[in-house]
């Protein structure tokens, strides 16, 4: 038994047995919400550095759930890519859920949103963490129907809409995905995702498994809102309460989209040429249509969604070409988005928080009065818009490098151009928001209070500091091993059914 | 052969009814139909003609090639209990719906676009 091998499961546990313990008392106590959930979250990003330091010494780890061994039992498989994942979803939720002790006291029932907090926060683990295909469908619509319910928090009329769209077509998203998951069960009799790729890897591709392929892109993409797919993700991601607007553009679609598509078609699949070429064409496509309807957008935070459309197709791109330094990009802007992205949302809560609306042409000059949050939104804005020495710079330029190395020019071109209409869709935000003349409405406006200051200025912090996780020595601990659990490709069924005596 | 196609066009016209209907609780029943039609794809991937139920015993000569496959039955299980809950969420958001704007007709509740 190697030690610390019995902290893979508590990953999804803890996470649930906090919802549980919210639900049970927090209706009737009321300091149990606020306590309870950030614990449950810093425990959990305890935990997920810990995951970093246990896959880099001891490699992949494999859990057999309930000690049946894979591949009867189910398992769960501790690797490069899953320590990275579960390091950016915990921090995001660690310092989103300290914004929320102040935001969510205007919403009546607390413990409500913090129970489906955490059940979403389980269902993005356990998405992440499990080696068992069936598995990783049930926890996706776990943090699915949270995340529904969650967008319909308000119950005003707007959010109502928003979350009925939403759901339906992530239900549909989510049959797809079980038809494909129905097809391979019938092609390989197995749910385990590693003795999967080995069995695939012995009968060679087909036409079924081209379909699958399909179906699970338009299962995954709906999910990760690729641009065909992603209709729903400029309703629901504004409508829902600032902290879950940042969880969903911040780590949702990645962990439930991205992070799942790629350890599929990486790991399990196979990635063929043609499937490559279509997964860079949509995060080709997604990525200048979000930033085109994005730059023309009024309301803050349907502005945010759409440039969240955008950069996930860079990451998409990104990862698509498949070379070490693709990959690599790809992944550290998947970091640095979710940390930028869920940071000006907060800051859009913050500036709703004060003044109540969302409309930029309504705002001017609130820097003066809230001087964090402008000084935090400049800071996001600058890292989104790649302007040196902030973490998204650094990103973009790899992914440029990237795509000009594999020999895209055409795609290098539009990644620049798009980067470009980036950088003039948040001098817009930066501009309207927080610099003018302060207009006579918002004399009476305050900063807000010192929960919601304290995770902006962390978020923040990390922005300015991202780029040291290129610098060679912290490369090695974080980055390097998750891109090499992608590249590896179909050696990950070896590596994970070899754990298994 | 011709089950499956059955099984396809009962997803098609789930989808059909999600797609083109007006009323969301048409839109519902047409998330229950391709829900179900895509259990029953799981279903009939496990069955085996002629196949008996998965229980072995010392009596007779019983080989596992001869029974149907247990474990899809387990996950259409799991499937239909997810199924559940969306419908039941569907359906709250739906009563909501009509408690806001007093229709059920998807035309007239677009407030958000652009």
């Amino acid at each position: 038994m190697i030690p610390g091998i019995n902290t893979i499961p508590l990953f999804v546990a803890i996470a649930l047995a906090g919802a549980f313990l919210i639900s049970l008392a927090g209706k009737k106590i009321k300091w149990v919400p606020d306590t309870l959930g950030n614990l449950t979250t810093f425990a959990l990003l305890c935990l997920s550095i810990f995951a970093v330091k246990l896959s880099g010494s001891q490699g992949t780890l494999v859990y057999g759930v309930g000690y049946w061994n894979p591949p009867v039992g189910i398992a769960m498989v501790l690797d490069g890519l899953t320590s990275f994942m579960l390091v950016t979803v915990n921090l995001v939720a660690f310092i989103i859920s300290i914004y929320a002790i102040n935001y969510m006291e205007k919403y009546t029932s607390k413990w409500k949103f913090y129970t489906l907090f955490l059940l979403m926060l389980a269902g993005m683990n356990g998405v992440i963490i499990t080696g068992d295909i069936f598995n990783l469908f049930v926890f996706l619509e776990i943090a699915s129907v949270a995340s529904y319910a969650l967008v319909a928090f308000g119950t005003e009329r707007h959010e109502l809409e928003a979350a009925f769209k939403y759901a339906v077509m992530g239900t549909v998203g989510s049959l797809f995905i079980l038809l494909g998951i129905a097809l391979l069960y019938s092609r390989t009799s197995t749910l385990n995702m590693a003795d999967m790729g080995s069995v695939l890897a012995g009968k060679g591709s087909t036409d079924l498994i081209r379909l699958v392929s399909v179906l699970f892109l338009m299962g995954f993409g709906l999910k990760a809102a690729l641009v065909p797919f992603h209709a729903w993700l400029p309703d629901a991601h504004p409508s829902a309460p600032a902290p879950i607007s940042a969880m969903l553009s911040g780590v949702l679609i990645k962990s439930l989209g991205i992070y799942a598509l790629i350890r599929i078609f990486y790991n399990v699949v196979g990635m063929s040429p043609e499937l490559a070429s279509i997964i860079m064409l949509l995060g080709a496509i997604s990525m200048v249509v979000g930033g085109l309807l994005a730059l023309g957008q009024w309301d803050f935070k349907r502005l945010l969604a759409y440039s969240s459309i955008s950069q996930v197709g860079y990451i998409v791109l990104a990862i698509g070409l498949g070379t070490p330094l693709g990959i690599l990009a790809g992944l550290f802007h998947l970091f640095n988005h979710s940390i930028f992205k869920s940071l000006l949302f907060l800051n859009s809560g913050a500036v709703e928080y004060s003044t109540g609306t969302r409309d930029l042409q309504q705002m001017g000059g609130l820097g003066k009065k809230m001087p964090l949050t402008g000084l935090t939104n400049l800071t996001a804005s600058m890292s989104i818009a790649g302007v040196p020495p902030f973490s998204g710079f650094w990103s973009k330029l790899f992914i440029i490098v990237a795509i000009v190395q594999a020999g895209y020019y055409g795609y290098a071109f539009w990644a620049v151009l798009v980067s470009v209409l980036t950088l003039a869709m948040y001098v817009k935000v930066t501009k309207y928001a927080f610099f003018g003349t302060l207009k006579e409405k918002w004399e009476q406006i305050r900063e807000v209070p010192a929960f919601m200051k304290l995770s902006m200025a962390m978020l923040a912090f990390i922005c300015l500091i991202g780029g040291v996780l290129l610098i060679s020595g912290i490369k090695e601990i974080f980055l390097q091993p998750a891109s090499k659990a992608l590249l590896d490709g179909s050696k990950y069924s070896s590596l994970v059914l070899s754990q298994v005596k | 052969m011709i089950i499956y196609l059955l099984c396809l066009m009962l997803f098609c016209v789930g989808l059909y009814c999600i797609l083109r209907k007006r009323n969301i609780i048409k839109i519902i029943v047409g998330v229950i139909i391709s829900e179900y039609a895509a259990n029953l794809f799981f279903i009939l991937v496990a069955y085996r003609i002629g196949g008996r139920a998965p229980i072995f015993s010392s009596q007779a000569d019983i080989s596992a090639s001869t029974m149907v496959d247990p474990l899809p039955h387990a996950l259409v299980l799991t499937a239909i209990v997810i199924g559940l809950a969306t419908t039941a969420l569907l359906v709250a958001i739906a009563m909501r719906i009509y408690e806001k704007y007093g229709t059920f007709d998807i035309t007239k509740i677009r407030e958000l676009r652009g």
